[in-house]
């Protein structure tokens, strides 16, 4: 009988959330450093590349949560949109930094992984630069939502910029895959970067387990930031409409 | 409808509308190029039609708040939207009225500048040509930009950081059949690319700018 | 207890520091709001029914 839409209540919202963020947090916590520290202490180099290896359990699940975030914001548009409840799109606003610092580990880990493996720090590869075109839409959107006043107003006008965006975020990844093709014609330096993507099938167990174990932690952590976050949004919003009416009355 | 597009265009093209402003800022781009990399004419051949298509993105971008924040300011917004033409019909018109002020003339001088690039011979064909098909998607899409920052003063500059991430695959396509053009080799993947992203563009995005518009209206 | 990181030592390492340091930033930043946020709502709200 619990229907998800009953969370759409703001207070309902924050009453749960506040019961379940401590083992949330925990768990986040521990899933994290489980799979941080295995990664980092406890697997053996890659034959190939060395220790750089080990930046997979950074780079990997950071990727991951930069594209869920958006994902999850463009889902929480449309439910805006649709059914205008206040906390999916106070849930979208709170997301975007949190995909935004996302796709900025990323990108640095990238740049610091592709250094000693490609021999630069920054490739133009279709997928660095997709992620760099990627992070331009978050901060976009975020400077969309700080610029408004009107709650209602920027809810709007950023869900729709969250649509659009999304098209033009796909549109871009096949041009930038278009684009790079048409430079290199047949290279074959991208390589490690396509070992990056394709984890399930390239790398063994012995990498797998402790990865999978740090992307879980990572989606918790995200889970439980944008949780928190929502919670701030609400009372942030709350607190202006107080103000606004005392200044009234 | 047509009464509208010729009201923009005389508003556009009248003093102080800005309608000089953008082919000056394409000129003066394009001349400062050499200066920043050097007279080197192989380089410069290599680097014109990237930088001619850079250029009059760049113009394009200069004149979008000039699509409706007058409007906006003397209240004419509000009258068209209770007029009897639907507002995707509005939007569509701006766009089509930026382009005719902004975007065509920029087509028009781009082989001109080229010159001074040292542009190869086939080059100047495909630039026009890519010009031409992209620019309009540029209009279009800088007018969803202009309708989402319509309300915000001094919004210029979120204008641009809104807009040009959307630019991103029009500008990929379009430079790429000129880069290709003037290599001599082969366009038509990239030129149907563009024109679908074109096409596309056009068919749909107006409907998101009149949401935006009617949103901010309220 | 430190694992050998070979020639590659320098990038694994600050990889590693740069993605914590972002990490713990987000996660602190969004503590310090939070608390600021949900005192300023307690103090508007209990003035509020202070007042009326």
């Amino acid at each position: 009988m619990a229907s998800i839409w009953e969370y759409a209540n703001p207070v309902k919202f924050i009453r749960t959330t506040d019961r379940v963020l401590p083992w949330l947090s925990a768990a986040a916590v521990v899933t994290l450093l489980v799979g941080l520290v295995w990664g980092f202490f406890f697997t053996p180099d890659d034959y190939r590349q060395g220790s750089t290896v080990k930046i997979i359990y950074l780079h990997v699940p950071a990727a991951l949560m930069a594209i869920n975030a958006w994902l999850m914001m463009l889902v929480a548009s449309l439910i805006w949109i649709v059914r205008r409840h206040h906390v999916s799109a106070l849930a979208a606003r709170a997301a975007a930094p949190v995909g935004a610092v996302m796709t900025v580990i990323a990108l640095v880990t990238g740049a610091l992984w592709g250094q000693p493996m490609w021999g630069t720090w920054w490739e133009w590869d279709p997928r660095l630069t997709s992620f760099l075109i990627l992070f331009l839409f978050y901060l976009g959107y975020m400077a969309l939502w700080a610029a408004i006043e009107d709650d209602d107003t920027a809810a709007d006008l950023t869900s729709i910029l969250c649509l659009v965006g999304s098209v033009f975020a796909i549109l871009s990844r096949y041009a930038v895959n278009f684009w790079n093709q048409g430079l290199h014609q047949g290279a074959s330096v991208m390589r490690a970067g396509a070992l990056a993507g394709d984890t399930e099938e390239r790398v063994s167990n012995i990498f797998a387990v402790p990865l999978f174990v740090s992307m879980a932690g990572f989606a918790l952590l995200f889970i439980a930031l944008v949780f928190l976050r929502t919670q701030t949004e609400i009372r942030a919003r709350r607190t202006r409409a107080l103000m606004a009416r005392e200044r009234m009355g | 409808m047509i009464a509208l597009l010729t009201r923009d265009l005389r508003l556009g093209v009248r003093a102080g509308g800005g309608f000089g402003l953008g082919l000056a800022f394409f000129l003066i781009v394009t001349v400062l190029v050499p200066f920043s990399i050097g007279p080197e004419s192989a380089l410069l051949a290599r680097i014109a039609p990237g930088i001619l298509w850079l250029g009059a993105l760049l113009a394009c971008l200069l004149s979008l708040d000039r699509i409706l924040t007058l409007d906006w300011e003397d209240g004419s917004l509000d009258l068209l939207a209770t007029a009897p033409l639907p507002m995707e019909g509005i939007v569509s018109i701006k766009a089509l009225a930026h382009w005719i002020t902004t975007g065509l003339p920029l087509v028009l001088v781009a082989p001109a500048l080229g010159v001074l690039l040292n542009l190869p011979g086939p080059g100047y064909l495909w630039v026009t040509v890519s010009l031409l098909l992209g620019t309009p998607a540029l209009s279009v899409i800088g007018t969803f930009g202009a309708a989402l920052t319509v309300g915000i003063k001094r919004g210029g500059l979120l204008l641009s950081l809104l807009v040009l991430p959307l630019y991103v695959p029009t500008l990929i396509f379009g430079a790429e059949v000129a880069r290709r053009g003037a290599a001599g080799l082969e366009v038509v993947t990239p030129l149907t690319l563009l024109a679908g992203i074109t096409f596309g563009v056009i068919a749909l995005l107006p409907f998101a700018s009149a949401a935006v518009l009617r949103i901010n209206l309220r | 207890m430190m694992p050998d990181l070979g020639k590659y030592a320098d990038v694994v390492l600050s990889s590693y520091a740069v993605s914590i340091l972002l990490i713990v930033a987000l996660v602190g930043v969004s503590i310090w709001r939070a608390r600021r946020i949900k005192a300023e709502l307690d103090r508007v709200e209990t003035r509020g029914i202070r007042r009326g």
